[in-house]
């Protein structure tokens, strides 16, 4: 009888074991295949400028301090600036629903309370001209992350930014940096 | 009863003992599931062209396009790591190399939340991206 219950035991951890072992999350199919919406993101994320690439590049890193930006990479020779900032990500409406809830049912909801935000600005020449750089023609990526951690410590989300808005107000305030660079202000 | 009794007893010990039995954690260290030579070979493509910088912004460029931003690069060494931040977090380092007087050999290593990814199909999946975006194809080692 005793016997019979400790095999019983040993397959079922064995069984257990392997049932972990094969849990393993395996990777997603589209984790690393060209999304069908991949030539719509380089277009939101892109712009051409008349310039060569340091130019760009300069500019770039002026307007990502401009945003309070830390610069934690950069490597001319690929065209790339990678930088990120700390920042707050308390949203007072998620606030007022934990609020609401907790009142109601006496549970505390987490809410969002701080974010970092990874950006990389990856430059690459179209047209190059050593004699006259204002005949360059240069193009530029950049793309936006950002982690949210909640107030218990958490990661509430983790994603890339994908608005519209944000893209085109950092071409602006790109386009002017350039303007403010090629005076000299 | 008694047999019942003394086999509670010894079950969570037994469970317990395979648990603690199994290697130590800092295995992890040197951990891989494939060969270093299956590897090399799976995570490896050849270009036909000479050209390392251009490979490089292209191996850049599809990361982009893959959605990752790129958050580190070093010329000298022919380095690049990318991150990628979804339901998931994907990480991957491509070092690009000359490899004789014509061809250029890319290495790519990648990591899947607290995985090494060691499998072939991702890592087709980012080549044929890549030779898609280099106009060349890919050619294994």
């Amino acid at each position: 009888m005793r016997y019979k219950v400790m095999i019983q035991f040993i397959a079922l951890a064995a069984g257990l074991m392997v049932l972990l072992n094969s849990c393993a999350p395996q990777i997603p199919r589209e984790a690393l295949q060209l999304p069908p919406e991949s030539f719509k993101q380089r277009q939101l994320q892109s712009r051409q400028f008349d310039t060569d690439e340091r130019t760009l590049l300069s500019a770039s890193s002026a307007v990502l301090q401009d945003l309070g930006f830390v610069i934690e990479e950069s490597e001319p020779a690929y065209g790339l600036i990678f930088s990120s900032k700390h920042r707050d990500a308390t949203n007072p409406g998620q606030v007022i629903g934990a609020f609401a809830v907790a009142l109601l049912t006496g549970v505390a909801l987490p809410v969002d309370r701080d974010q970092w935000i990874r950006i990389s600005v990856v430059t690459q020449p179209i047209v190059v001209d050593a004699a006259d750089p204002t005949k360059s023609r240069t193009a530029v990526r950049v793309s936006f992350q950002r982690i949210v951690r909640n107030d218990r410590g958490a990661v509430s989300r983790q994603e890339s930014v994908v608005e519209t808005q944000i893209y085109r107000e950092f071409f602006d305030k790109l386009s002017q940096s350039l303007f403010l660079e090629a005076n000299a202000l | 009863m008694k047999t019942i009794g003394s086999s509670v007893l010894w079950c969570p010990a037994v469970l317990l003992l395979m648990i603690v039995g199994c290697a130590p954690s800092t295995r992890q260290v040197l951990e891989t599931k494939e060969s270093e030579v299956r590897l090399r070979s799976i995570q490896s493509r050849i270009f036909d062209t000479p050209d390392q910088n251009k490979t490089m912004r292209a191996v850049i460029a599809t990361l982009q396009d893959l959605g990752f931003v790129v958050d580190k690069a070093n010329e000298s060494l022919g380095l690049v790591s990318a991150t990628r931040l979804s339901s998931y977090v994907l990480k991957m380092t491509v070092s690009v190399r000359s490899r004789g007087e014509s061809q250029v050999l890319v290495r790519a290593n990648a990591q899947y939340n607290i995985q090494a990814i060691e499998d072939p199909e991702p890592y087709q999946r980012f080549f044929d991206a890549l030779a898609q975006s280099m106009f060349l194809s890919a050619h294994q080692m």
